[in-house]
């Protein structure tokens, strides 16, 4: 039985009461598909969520409120969802590729007999108006172009956070509507206790437009106050690579690459990181990168936009006092 | 009680620096393998599983027959015996239905908790442990970087989020996928790579599954690769001049600052 569903629907996640703004990132990816198809675009937002209104007025032409969920749980979230979508209907679902979307669209794809594509750095339609899916594999050395070929249920897709910029409030009046989320399907087999919030609430690698990383080339632990300097004047999160976080310098959530996490901001200053093909594969799709290192020969200095040979305990001191300036 | 657990491993090259062959295919074939290393946290904290409750880790891994290599790797460490499921009509399968054929063998196997790591190095989805559970139809959580408490019954894991940790409480049967975070993992004794040779490693084909041929496969699978390129290097950048540290600072913020950076 072939997908009889129409337009396109993205999931909204929320995190204790607020939307992220990953949401807004999928509402432009979903209107790049639905515009090719003459459909249109439905957020789906788990639970009651600071600013999800706001989806209304950015592109979504209907916000679907799903109410009663609690807090994230893989299997509640996911049968709520599938609910939803066996009622709606719609052809395409699009998710973020973070822990939610690699915990929730799995399910959603067995409940809803449906083809999934992770982790997309682009989407496009093919001659039939199928989708597909552009990724990264073997580390960021291969793109692949996978084609969701749905079967009776709707094609689905989870899209790398910051891979489409987020969808700016356009005067648009979508209409908005609670629905209690049903998640029967569940069984009540998973129970969230708890939440800890991180002892310095920093921005995120993940959402973050401008990241500056430290690495071994630091030294030591210390070294992370210059980058942490460096980064505030920047406005930017700072990540770290994995010699750092293997001696013990950062946490390991500020990890950048395949064993970390991986990123793609606008603008990536690596600090004494050589430039590991592990690092490499998290990061080299960042718009414009910037490194900083001793070794004018390393992967990192190569693969630069801008590429700053020096020591980084000289050189970041007189950024920082070189930004200020240029700030006024 | 003793209980039941399996770990799944995948054997992937142990480079990512692959060429696409003539056929449009990534070429693996002859490049050195092993388990894939983010399986290596999955195994070790099965096995802290097992020194803590009792019971047995059975090793589980789909694909050809060179994957009993990883199978025989994983007892080494530990664990106490393998399921290779091999059979040509699992070829070219995607991530959901390779999910169905494991979730098909961990219930043959009747495990009753399941570990998986992170993602693997080559098609990095990272979708299998959440794709086996819905199979299974058991709870799941990914990003396990702490199993706080564990029993016959159920498990509080803590999981890492991008704002924080979320603590949730599973009832088992289960599926975990653990993070890197999570533990350090043993190296392998001799006794244990004596015992790996002589373990038993357990056969199974789609025959012995129970499973649909004609839900197997590349035709079985809802999702096919249609394109596959290499990344091409990026181009040269521009290395910032200057005779002091302080000049090569201010020649990068006027670059920054073109590129409204700043």
């Amino acid at each position: 039985m072939a997908n009889t569903g129409s337009g396109v629907w993205v999931v909204a996640e929320t995190r204790r009461g607020k939307l992220l703004p990953t949401a807004f990132e999928l509402v432009t990816a979903a209107k790049s598909i639905a515009s090719q198809r003459g459909e249109t675009v439905t957020a789906v937002v788990l639970g009651a969520a600071e600013g999800a209104e706001g989806l209304a007025s950015a592109g979504a032409a209907k916000v679907l409120l799903l109410e009663g969920l609690g807090e994230f749980a893989d299997d509640a979230c996911a049968a709520a969802i599938a609910a939803a979508a066996k009622a709606g209907a719609p052809r395409t679902i699009l998710l973020s590729s973070g822990v939610f979307g690699r915990s929730v669209a799995p399910r959603l794809a067995v409940a809803l007999n449906s083809g999934l594509g992770s982790d997309a750095v682009a989407l496009e339609l093919d001659a039939e108006k199928r989708l597909v899916v552009k990724r990264a594999a073997y580390a960021g050395n291969v793109t692949q172009k996978v084609l969701v070929k749905s079967q009776s249920g709707p094609e689905l897709a989870t899209v790398r956070p910051m891979a489409y910029p987020r969808s700016a409030v356009n005067g648009s009046h979508g209409t908005v509507e609670k629905v209690q989320g049903d998640v029967s399907a569940a069984k009540g087999r998973t129970r969230y206790a708890s939440f800890a919030a991180d002892a310095s609430p920093e921005l995120d690698i993940g959402a973050a437009e401008k990241i500056v990383s430290g690495g071994r080339g630091l030294g030591d632990p210390k070294g992370f106050e210059l980058i942490r300097a460096l980064a505030q004047a920047m406005g930017a999160a700072v990540g770290a690579s994995r010699a750092a976080v293997d001696s013990g310098w950062i946490p390991y959530k500020h990890q950048v690459g395949i064993t970390g996490r991986s990123v793609r901001p606008r603008l990536y200053m690596a600090c004494g990181i050589s430039g590991q093909i592990q690092h490499m594969g998290g990061m080299k799709s960042s718009d414009v990168i910037v490194a900083i290192n001793t070794d004018a020969d390393c992967p990192m200095m190569k693969a630069a936009n801008y590429a700053v040979q020096g020591d980084l305990y000289k050189v970041i001191p007189a950024l920082i006092d070189a930004i200020k300036q240029a700030r006024g | 009680m003793p209980i039941k657990i399996a770990v799944c491993v995948k054997r992937t090259p142990a480079s990512t620096s692959v060429a696409i062959d003539a056929a449009g295919k990534v070429q693996t074939k002859g490049l050195p393998h092993g388990i894939n290393p983010f399986d290596e946290y999955a195994v070790e904290e099965a096995l802290r599983l097992k020194e803590k409750l009792g019971g047995t880790v059975t090793v589980v891994s789909a694909g050809e027959a060179e994957a009993e290599e990883v199978i025989r790797a994983a007892i080494a460490l530990g664990c106490d015996d393998g399921v290779l499921l091999s059979d040509p009509a699992f070829a070219g399968s995607d991530g959901s239905v390779t999910a169905s054929v494991l979730a098909a063998a961990l219930r043959k196997a009747e495990a009753k908790l399941v570990l998986f790591g992170k993602e693997t190095t080559d098609g990095a989805s990272g979708q299998m442990p959440a794709f086996t559970a819905a199979w299974l139809d058991w709870p799941s959580v990914i990003g396990v970087r702490k199993v706080a408490a564990a029993s016959e019954g159920e498990l509080t894991v803590e999981r890492l989020m991008e704002d924080g940790v979320d603590t949730l409480t599973l009832s088992l049967p289960a599926v975990v996928g653990v993070i890197k975070e999570i533990n350090e993992p043993r190296l392998p004794s001799l006794k244990g790579k004596m015992a790996a040779k002589k373990a038993p490693v357990t056969k199974w084909t789609a025959a012995d599954l129970g499973l649909d041929a004609a839900k197997l496969g590349a035709a079985g699978s809802p999702t096919e690769v249609v394109g596959l390129e290499p990344v091409p290097a990026r181009p040269a950048g521009l290395v910032i001049a200057g005779a002091t540290p302080e000049e090569k600072a201010k020649a990068l913020v006027e670059k920054l600052k073109e590129a409204k950076f700043i």
